[in-house]
């Protein structure tokens, strides 16, 4: 191979700005088979393979890889399947400039491995294919109840499944998925073709799905146990939107991402009036934040016909935490970037409406405990931009429902579930990982902690006195 | 999927439905509610669960149409089904035995007032009913606050039935004959008329409860379309409420809040109207 070819990324197909901004199907279009395959001849197969010390999951990228440049995608996604049984939605959604491929070796070049493309390509091909059900595993006879249905759930469950355990998923709304479904947008994640067909795939690997359900208030944790369930994974997830709390938040057209975002996405807003749920469709949109949820609420606000939409955040570009990909994307489709500004009021008018938010202007001082430099208010220097719709996306706590429902169980000061490396909290039986333990933070992490959990539950269940003593 | 038992219209627009909800009938207490998306199309909706019956495992709920996902809902018939309903929610009236209690509903109010004032009951209270309505026709559940109530006053804007006036005068003549002795008033039922109560138990040195309705998503706490202001704090409804101490309570903020859609709602009805949308397979 070239030295160029090397040292130059396969660009992914897209569809233009100027058109997807004004529907909500895919933005990528994902890689040919010659793309993916040139993409994979530039992997130089290292020994070390510090790509996969750099995956939460410890995926075997260079070994999939090479699968695909040798032709054989669908082997390629059972080989990720080992490790990660989610591909089609870990290619799309992990931050993989920050993991994998940050750590590539062709990282030093400018041009690490497209490994989340091959990811998504590979699933794509094993999707077309047809997926293959496992055999079923022989019935241990051993119940285990997992509540929520976002990928640390979903993991859990598919993981026990496999090892012959009678498993229900409890899930609090009407469809399964989590945040994948009512968070992550149609643009971004398709809901049919990649969300409901993994939940397909579980399904025929034996999983319930008991939907509509609220643990804590439904069905309590103990009544489970009552029920002759022998172990419980908790994976419900972090909720609970935070607000600004300024004056004005309370005027009408004022969001929390979440409303914003589940109107849209599992309500299906954006067919308003076929579907009822309706949604305040702004002209003018603030969304508040910097985060992947910021972004994701910037670009819905261009497809429910805004003209302009400001993404207003406090720090500098460097430390926006979105995945890169969505930054550029967001920025291609015509979201204002203001930077190092934090809201102070918003302004309504007789009738309750928003009409402007007023911001502190920020400069950066000393780094603080996550090591990002702190922003500090510049003295008597304000901004104010007029708006119509105000989407705060400034981060998300754990429900404290199942904490309060459930007596004995440790939780932090931050409102999250404590456990150790077994995933194992302070209750019997009792197990938890994903966002309600970690506070808000990625899928790939909620599908690590659901497979790892899942493996000791079934270390629990075969020996309880052993792992509680 | 959830069979829908009875249906039978109490007064113009206002539908009972009893319908088999066997998790949450087992589980529901006074002051609860259930959220409700009655066909595919639907918006989720909360409504208060009006009583239960566990043995049969059915819920009874009162619905008045006001919008699209209610005329979906009412139209669906006895033998056929709700899609979804999903409970109980909010946290549960705090009962205990705290003397005098009055319990006030106005107009679909009741509905919510019912329950709660039947929990007081049973829990050692003299309870005192008010119910209004507009009208003769828009009282509801009048047979079932007589049976349980040890008082009962009901009033009608236009006097065409009980008392003529709003229930808040009623309350005012029953405070006065008591000299305030009440310990709690309970009220339920249009925003302005849970504000003229606050206002006059306040006076009155009288602890209210009222229990809230603002637009609510999901009704687990993760959205925060419910919120309203207590005591200066934000609250959310569905799971801090639905009831609060109406002295706190921002009013005005609710009833801005509650007019959002306004708009849109009727397009929606009207989309609704004109071509009911397809019923859920049975
Ligand atoms: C808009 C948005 C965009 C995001 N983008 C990305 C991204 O690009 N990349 C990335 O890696 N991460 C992203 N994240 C974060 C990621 O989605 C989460 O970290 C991940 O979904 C956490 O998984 P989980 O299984 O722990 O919880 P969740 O996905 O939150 O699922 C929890 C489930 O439990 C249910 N539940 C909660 N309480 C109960 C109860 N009491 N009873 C029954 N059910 C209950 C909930 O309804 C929910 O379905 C994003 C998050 C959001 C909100
Ligand atoms: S570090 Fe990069 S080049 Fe090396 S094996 Fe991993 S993906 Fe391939
Ligand atoms: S209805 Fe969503 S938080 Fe209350």
């Amino acid at each position: 191979m070239a030295k160029q070819e090397r040292f130059k990324r396969t660009p992914m197909p897209e569809r233009a700005p100027e058109e997807r901004r004004n529907d909500f199907m895919e933005v990528p279009l994902g890689y040919s088979t010659e793309l993916a395959v040139a993409e994979a001849s530039r992997c130089l197969q290292c020994k070390n393979s510090p790509c996969v010390a750099g995956c939460p999951v410890e995926i075997d990228i260079p070994g999939f890889i090479k699968l695909i440049r040798d032709g054989d995608p669908v082997a390629a996604a059972r080989h990720i399947k080992l490790t990660n049984t989610l591909p089609a939605i870990c290619g799309r959604v992990c931050p993989q400039e920050t993991q994998c491929e940050a750590v590539c070796v062709l990282a030093k070049k400018g041009a690490p491995i497209a490994i989340g493309n091959l990811e998504r390509f590979a699933a794509s091909m094993e999707a077309a294919a047809g997926v293959e059900t496992p055999p079923a595993a022989e019935p241990n006879g051993h119940k285990v109840a997992v509540v929520g249905s976002g990928p640390a759930g979903l993991t859990c469950a598919g993981e026990l499944a496999r090892r012959g355990y009678d498993v229900t998923i409890y899930e609090a709304f009407h469809v399964p998925g989590g945040v994948l479904v009512y968070g992550i947008p149609e643009f971004r994640l398709p809901k049919d073709e990649v969300v409901a067909a993994e939940v397909d795939f579980l399904r025929k690997l034996g999983v319930r799905f008991v939907l509509n359900t609220v643990i804590g208030r439904t069905v309590t944790i103990d009544e489970l146990f009552d029920r002759g369930v022998e172990a419980v994974f908790v994976g419900s997830g972090a909720g609970a939107p935070m607000f600004l709390d300024i004056p004005g938040e309370n005027a009408i057209g004022v969001y929390s991402a979440n409303e914003y975002l589940t109107r849209t996405n599992l309500m299906k807003a954006y067919r308003f009036p076929k579907f009822r749920t309706p949604i305040a469709r702004g002209k003018r949109v603030a969304v508040i934040g910097g985060g992947n949820v910021a972004m994701d609420s910037a670009r819905t606000a261009l497809r429910l016909g805004a003209d302009t939409v400001l993404l207003l955040y406090r720090r500098s570009e460097k430390e926006l935490p979105a995945r890169l990909a969505e930054i550029h994307h967001a920025r291609e489709e015509g979201v204002e970037f203001h930077l190092l500004v934090s809201p102070t009021r918003i302004l309504e008018d007789a009738e309750g409406r928003v009409t402007a938010i007023e911001c502190q202007k920020m400069e950066l001082g000393e780094p603080d405990d996550s090591g990002r430099r702190r922003p500090v208010p510049i003295d008597g220097a304000f901004e104010t931009f007029d708006v119509d719709l105000i989407v705060v996306a400034i981060g998300n706590r754990p429900n404290p429902l199942i904490p309060q429902t459930t007596d004995g169980l440790k939780i932090s000061r931050w409102g999250t579930i404590e456990v150790d490396d077994k995933f194992r909290t302070s209750r019997q039986g009792i197990f938890a990982g994903g966002d309600i333990v970690t506070g808000a933070a990625t899928v790939i992490e909620a599908m690590g902690a659901g497979r790892t959990a899942a493996r000791s539950i079934d270390e629990y269940v075969n020996d309880p006195e052993h792992l509680w003593k | 999927m959830h069979n829908v038992v009875s249906r039978d219209e109490i007064a113009p627009s206002v539908v009972r439905m009893v319908v088999e909800a066997p998790a949450v009938a087992s589980k529901r207490l006074p002051g609860q509610f259930v959220v409700v998306r009655p066909l595919e199309v639907s918006e989720r909706i909360p409504l208060t669960i009006v009583d239960s019956e566990p043995a049969s495992g059915t819920i009874t709920l009162i619905v008045q149409v006001v919008g699209a996902t209610t005329r979906e809902l009412t139209s669906i018939q006895p033998g056929e089904n709700i899609l979804d309903v999903v409970g109980p929610l909010g946290r549960p009236t705090h009962i205990e035995k705290f003397g005098r209690v009055v319990s006030i509903g106005g107009g679909v109010g009741t509905a919510v007032a019912f329950p709660i004032a039947k929990g007081m009951k049973e829990a050692g209270n003299e309870v005192w009913g008010v119910i209004g309505g507009r009208s003769r026709d828009f009282v509801i559940l009048e047979d079932e606050m007589r049976s349980l109530c040890d008082r009962l006053v009901v009033t009608t804007d236009d006097g065409s039935y009980g008392v003529k006036g709003f229930v808040t005068d009623a309350l005012r003549r029953l405070i006065e004959e008591t000299s305030g002795a009440i310990d709690l008033v309970l009220a339920v039922g249009p925003l302005p008329m849970m504000k003229a109560v606050s206002a006059l138990t306040r006076e009155h040195g009288i602890h209210t409860v009222v229990s809230l309705n603002p637009i609510m998503v999901d009704g687990t706490g993760m959205c925060g379309g419910c919120r309203v202001e207590v005591g200066g704090e934000i609250k959310f409804a569905c799971v801090d409420g639905p009831e609060f101490d109406a002295h706190l309570v921002d009013f005005d903020n609710l009833a801005k809040r509650l007019r959002a859609y306004h708009d849109m709602e009727q397009q929606a009805d009207h989309q609704c109207k004109i071509g009911l949308a397809t019923r859920n397979k049975q």
